[in-house]
């Protein structure tokens, strides 16, 4: 019972929240080398100018994720998955458009 | 325990070649994927597809579960006959490369036995098998106003877990979360360690929240930005006025410029979800007619008729 009345406070990943390439790569369980990949691909952009001073945006760590549920059931390579996780994002922002213009929602 | 027909759910017939179901399951993957598929039910549609995958790419597996018969119907209530598997030899390869206890009964009916056996004594702990938790998704839905103010949810969790005699039971838990303010929609909240548990040594898994608003009449959301409808008179749109705008804040006040047309978007800077650059708020006029539905209200729209010289359709050139 005690434990049901306790509040967790998680951490919002949004642009605020910054993460290390060791949190990162820490967070989603893969090396870091294949983050720097992802990076290299243009799929994640961390601030920063070298490696150690890297920091990702909390969004990065959805699409890391994303990259790698892609990748692993439907057998993507990463530019694939770039372009899925591109289009899909627009899909999004469209889809929300259109319902902000679509007065019958 | 119910029959899964695995082949329906594939959409092949039972003298599908490998390469046929392969195709089939790329398809169908690609459609019901969760990340990318706006089917409803697509994450049930999905595991399902994979369960049944996981049997016909395997010709050990698709022979044992074709000598079932065929006489079985999806949804039969079955059970699975004594000896079923005999003069079958499953090769290794574990449980299956996919998460065992997202498939069926059905399944584990079949080819959860024996070979499951390693899997299970190793997660009870002792042995020298050390892997991390799974991490676990889950949408909790909020209201508008909670992103305005922060809010504590309750979120009830089911996630499957295999009890001390390897049965997977379905666990139910309860977490309070604290939403933060300023959340948006398809936001992501990580609460470390509250996944799965791990095996052995393994740590726990994490635990990802998306944020989702519950649909909030009459307000829409893009990103930081809220919109909404606001009804006005044609006098209010034509001189200006002074209205009552609800926002998910309270209402206020606003000032209708003379001269607006239904359409016009209003903004109202900062009057959106709040963070340290916070959304906009935009009231869209919609010039709302007095029904013409007695005398004096026909009067008003006859000498309007008569006396304003205004051609709607100037702009089509009729």
């Amino acid at each position: 019972m005690r434990r049901e009345e306790e509040i967790l406070v998680g951490l919002l990943l949004d642009e605020e929240c910054l993460l290390t390439l060791g949190e990162l790569s820490r967070a989603c369980r893969v090396h870091a080398e294949w983050i720097v990949e992802l990076v290299e691909q243009g799929i994640i952009e961390p601030r920063g100018d070298d490696l150690r001073h890297w920091r990702f945006s909390g969004s990065s760590l959805g699409r890391v994720m994303r990259v790698q549920r892609l990748q692993h059931d439907l057998g993507v390579n990463l530019a694939g998955a770039a372009l899925a996780l591109d289009l899909l994002d627009e899909i999004r922002t469209l889809r929300n458009r259109l319902s902000i213009i679509d007065r019958d929602l | 325990m119910q029959y899964k027909d695995y082949y329906a759910v594939m959409g092949v017939d039972k003298g599908a070649t490998q390469d046929e179901i392969k195709r089939a399951y790329r398809r169908l993957a690609r459609k019901y994927h969760p990340d990318v598929s706006k089917e409803a039910d697509a994450e049930k549609h999905f595991k399902e597809v994979g369960e049944a995958y996981e049997v016909l790419k395997d010709p050990e597996k698709r022979a044992a579960y074709d000598q079932l018969g065929a006489n079985w119907k999806a949804g039969q209530d079955f059970r699975p006959p004594p000896d079923w598997d005999a003069g079958f030899e499953f090769s290794g390869g574990g449980f299956t490369d996919g998460d065992a206890s997202q498939y069926s009964d059905f399944f584990e009916s079949l080819f959860g036995q024996g070979f499951g056996s390693a899997f299970r004594s190793s997660q009870r702990g002792g042995g020298g098998f050390h892997a991390p938790g799974q991490d676990h998704h889950a949408k909790v839905l909020i209201d508008l106003e909670d992103a305005f103010h922060g809010a504590t949810r309750s979120i009830t969790l089911h996630a499957p877990e295999l009890d001390p005699r390897g049965h997977v039971i379905t666990r139910e838990r309860t977490l309070n979360v604290r939403i933060p303010k300023g959340v948006r929609q398809g936001q992501q909240i990580r609460l470390a360690g509250q996944g799965a548990p791990g095996i052995g040594r393994g740590a726990a898994g994490d635990l990802y929240l998306e944020i989702e608003f519950r649909p909030h009449p009459p307000y829409r959301v893009d990103g930081r930005d809220i919109y909404l409808d606001l009804p006005v008179s044609p006098w209010e749109a034509a001189l200006g006025a002074k209205v009552k705008l609800p926002t998910p804040d309270g209402v206020i006040d606003l000032t209708i410029p003379a001269g607006s047309n239904s359409g016009r978007k209003l903004r109202l800077k900062g009057r959106g979800i709040p963070a340290a650059s916070p959304g906009d708020l935009y009231a869209v006029l919609q010039i709302a007619l007095p029904p013409a539905d007695n005398a004096k209200a026909n009067e008003l729209y006859r000498k309007m008729a008569e006396e304003l010289a205004f051609n709607p359709r100037a702009g089509l050139g009729v």
